[in-house]
């Protein structure tokens, strides 16, 4: 069984829940943006959560199948069609070997999830699946999918077509959207005026947002807090001595624009960030496109860990919806 | 300064040794970091030591954050207490200075230096106070360096120079990011150097490139075999200056399999390097050269 790529999209990857355990020497977790769209893709076609899939980004790719399988396409809207005929999202529909899956122009979102009955099957690399461009890692190649490439899938388990995700169990960022933020880290680099801008400005989301990391534009300039920099800092007020980037980390070289590391982020730099979006709020962001307005928000880490085990409880639902119903 | 402690998001903890860069800050956060590490707190699935502070990552459905923070706090005492003594390994790295490739592309990018007349070498020989380019590569890669923290992108180390603050080599990042490196770039931003790892977006300054691969994801490089990232945290890199001759050579060297990096194993006394820099380091490179 196997998947030829008659085109490629916009920028499509390979991936899968990531590959952790490798960020202390710069090879960042990687994996969907958008993994709750990832579980429920694999979950729909009968896949374990972590199997391979595909993430599209703003243009789905035109794929060939060289033999039936079962598909799901979860995420961002955008009009899935097989020969031409529409097929729903977040559901599993069946594909005939010789078909092409296809898509329409996006609606809302971001990022589409393609899963396929049995996965991905390319080898693995550090334990996983994920393509890591930079470091020419995993996936297709080490490299985003380009026409003619063959796609291996494995061995499909028994899927059955119609299984659904209600669409109270989907989930889409607000308009404008919101992003929960744990102030922390070199916040206190921040005077007070700017401190108050952050989270009261709105923002929106700059043309360079990708893997690596989300740019804001548009609220006012961050002002410092007046010291002596540090020896090894680097003259600007932003600048630090180079240290660790956590995941979903708010950078903002020079105070003008900031950025949020995301799956493939870079470990670390040279830049103060002013704290770290909630983990329960990574998905959101690989589904905003350039130009949506957002507002950061702050929160408590009590608060943080509240939302998270709402979305805990989200997955949860999830899995048991398509157990009962499969 | 006291270790200062931050939570990034609900699955971060950030410590900083020091807010400014010494030998003694990067030690105490790489003997932190080792002793976190050695303590298997549950819950805590990563641990990524940077040059003066580092990050733990933590699965809080495992535990609370703050119980994270109460077990690292008590590693801080240990690790202040301990003997300032690491096991670890010198390496020499070639380096072919002023070479073609890192010049084609310093001329590429000029305009957004902050000396577009010259190179990247002649304006940070010219600004850490040294007559001729001869004398700040004689600088450059007479002192060894400390790997203090591997990150950026895959396998990329920084690197620290194991003198004085005032020999410390200091130089700004580039005034716009170039969107391109040569793979294998030696550079140099604020007062670390780093070998890019992979081509790509850069800021650091360019002095020049090593034909020594240093990640290999392919993992056909002979010494990468075993792992497709050289180094660790800790290493201890010397430069050594090559020619265009040595770095055909030696890239030859590595195309058919048979470049073998110098490495030796070293123990390294941060008292004992303090009370005598120069002694130290020209034993260190003794214990490279084997004797």
């Amino acid at each position: 069984m196997a998947i030829n790529v008659l085109h490629h999209g916009l920028a499509t990857t390979i991936q899968d829940l990531g590959r952790p355990g490798y960020f202390h020497l710069g090879i960042p977790i990687g994996g969907a943006m958008d993994r709750y769209a990832m579980r429920a893709a694999n979950l729909l076609v009968g896949n374990d959560e972590g199997a391979a899939g595909l993430e599209a980004v703003f243009l789905g790719p035109k794929l060939e199948f060289t033999e039936d399988a079962v598909v799901a396409v979860t995420g961002a809207d955008m009009p899935v069609k097989v020969d031409d005929v529409l097929q729903p999202g977040w559901t599993a529909f069946r594909v005939k070997a010789g078909q092409t899956l296809s898509f329409d122009f996006l609606k809302s979102g971001a990022r589409i999830y393609i899963a396929v009955s049995g996965g991905i099957d390319v080898p693995e690399a550090l334990g996983s699946r994920s393509t890591y461009p930079i470091g020419a890692l995993g996936g297709y190649k080490g490299r985003a999918l380009a026409a003619g490439d063959v796609l291996p899938v494995g061995q499909a388990r028994a899927a059955g077509k119609g299984l659904t995700v209600d669409e109270s169990l989907r989930r889409k960022p607000a308009e404008p959207a919101a992003l929960r933020v744990l102030p922390g880290l070199y916040w206190d680099r921040l005077t007070d005026e700017a401190k108050q801008s952050f989270f009261a400005d709105e923002w929106k989301v700059a043309p360079e947002a990708d893997r690596m990391g989300y740019r804001f534009r548009g609220g006012r300039k961050l002002s410092f807090v007046d010291r002596d920099q540090p020896f090894g800092a680097g003259s600007d007020p932003s600048n630090i001595v180079d240290s660790c980037y956590p995941y979903g980390s708010i950078q903002v070289p020079g105070g003008t624009e900031p950025i949020i590391l995301h799956r493939d982020a870079v470990s670390g730099g040279g830049y103060f960030m002013v704290g770290t979006v909630i983990s329960a709020d990574m998905d959101l962001i690989g589904q905003l496109q350039p130009h949506t307005p957002t507002r950061f928000v702050e929160v408590t880490m009590e608060e943080a860990l509240a939302a998270r085990a709402e979305e805990g409880k989200r997955l949860e639902a999830l899995r048991t919806a398509i157990a009962t119903s499969a | 300064m006291p270790t200062r402690y931050s939570f990034g998001g609900d699955e971060h903890l950030f410590v900083e040794c020091s807010d400014e860069m010494s030998l003694e800050a990067f030690f105490k956060s790489l003997s932190m970091a080792k002793g976190v590490r050695e303590s298997r707190i549950r819950g805590v699935t990563e641990i990524c030591p940077a040059n003066a502070s580092f990050q733990i990552k933590f699965d809080p459905d495992v535990i609370k954050p703050d119980d994270v923070l109460k077990e690292v706090q008590a590693i801080e005492g240990a690790a202040e207490r301990a003997e300032p003594v690491i096991r670890t390994r010198i390496v020499e790295i070639p380096v072919f200075y002023s070479d073609p490739w890192t010049h084609e592309t310093l001329m590429r990018f000029r305009e957004r230096h902050q000396d577009p007349d010259g190179t990247d070498l002649d304006y940070a020989a010219r600004i850490n106070g040294y007559d001729a380019v001869a004398d700040f590569v004689a600088a450059h890669s007479g002192s060894p360096w400390f790997v203090s923290m591997v990150g950026f992108v895959a396998g990329l180390p920084f690197m620290y120079q194991m003198v004085e603050r005032q020999r410390q080599i200091e130089v700004p990042k580039y005034l716009r990011p170039r969107t391109d490196t040569p793979k294998l770039t030696v550079g140099h931003g604020g007062c670390f150097g780093c070998i890019y790892s992979v081509r790509g977006a850069g800021g650091y300054q360019m002095f020049g490139i090593t034909p020594m691969p240093i990640f290999d994801p392919t993992q056909t490089t002979s010494y990468l075999r075993d792992f497709m990232v050289f180094f660790r945290p800790g290493d201890i890199v010397k430069f050594k200056p090559i020619d265009r001759d040595a770095y055909d050579q030696a890239v030859e060297d590595v195309d058919r399999g048979r470049f073998a990096p110098p490495i030796r194993d070293v123990s390294f006394d941060l008292r004992e390097f303090q009370k005598g820099i120069a002694g130290y380091n020209t034993k260190l490179e003794g214990v490279l050269n084997g004797h």
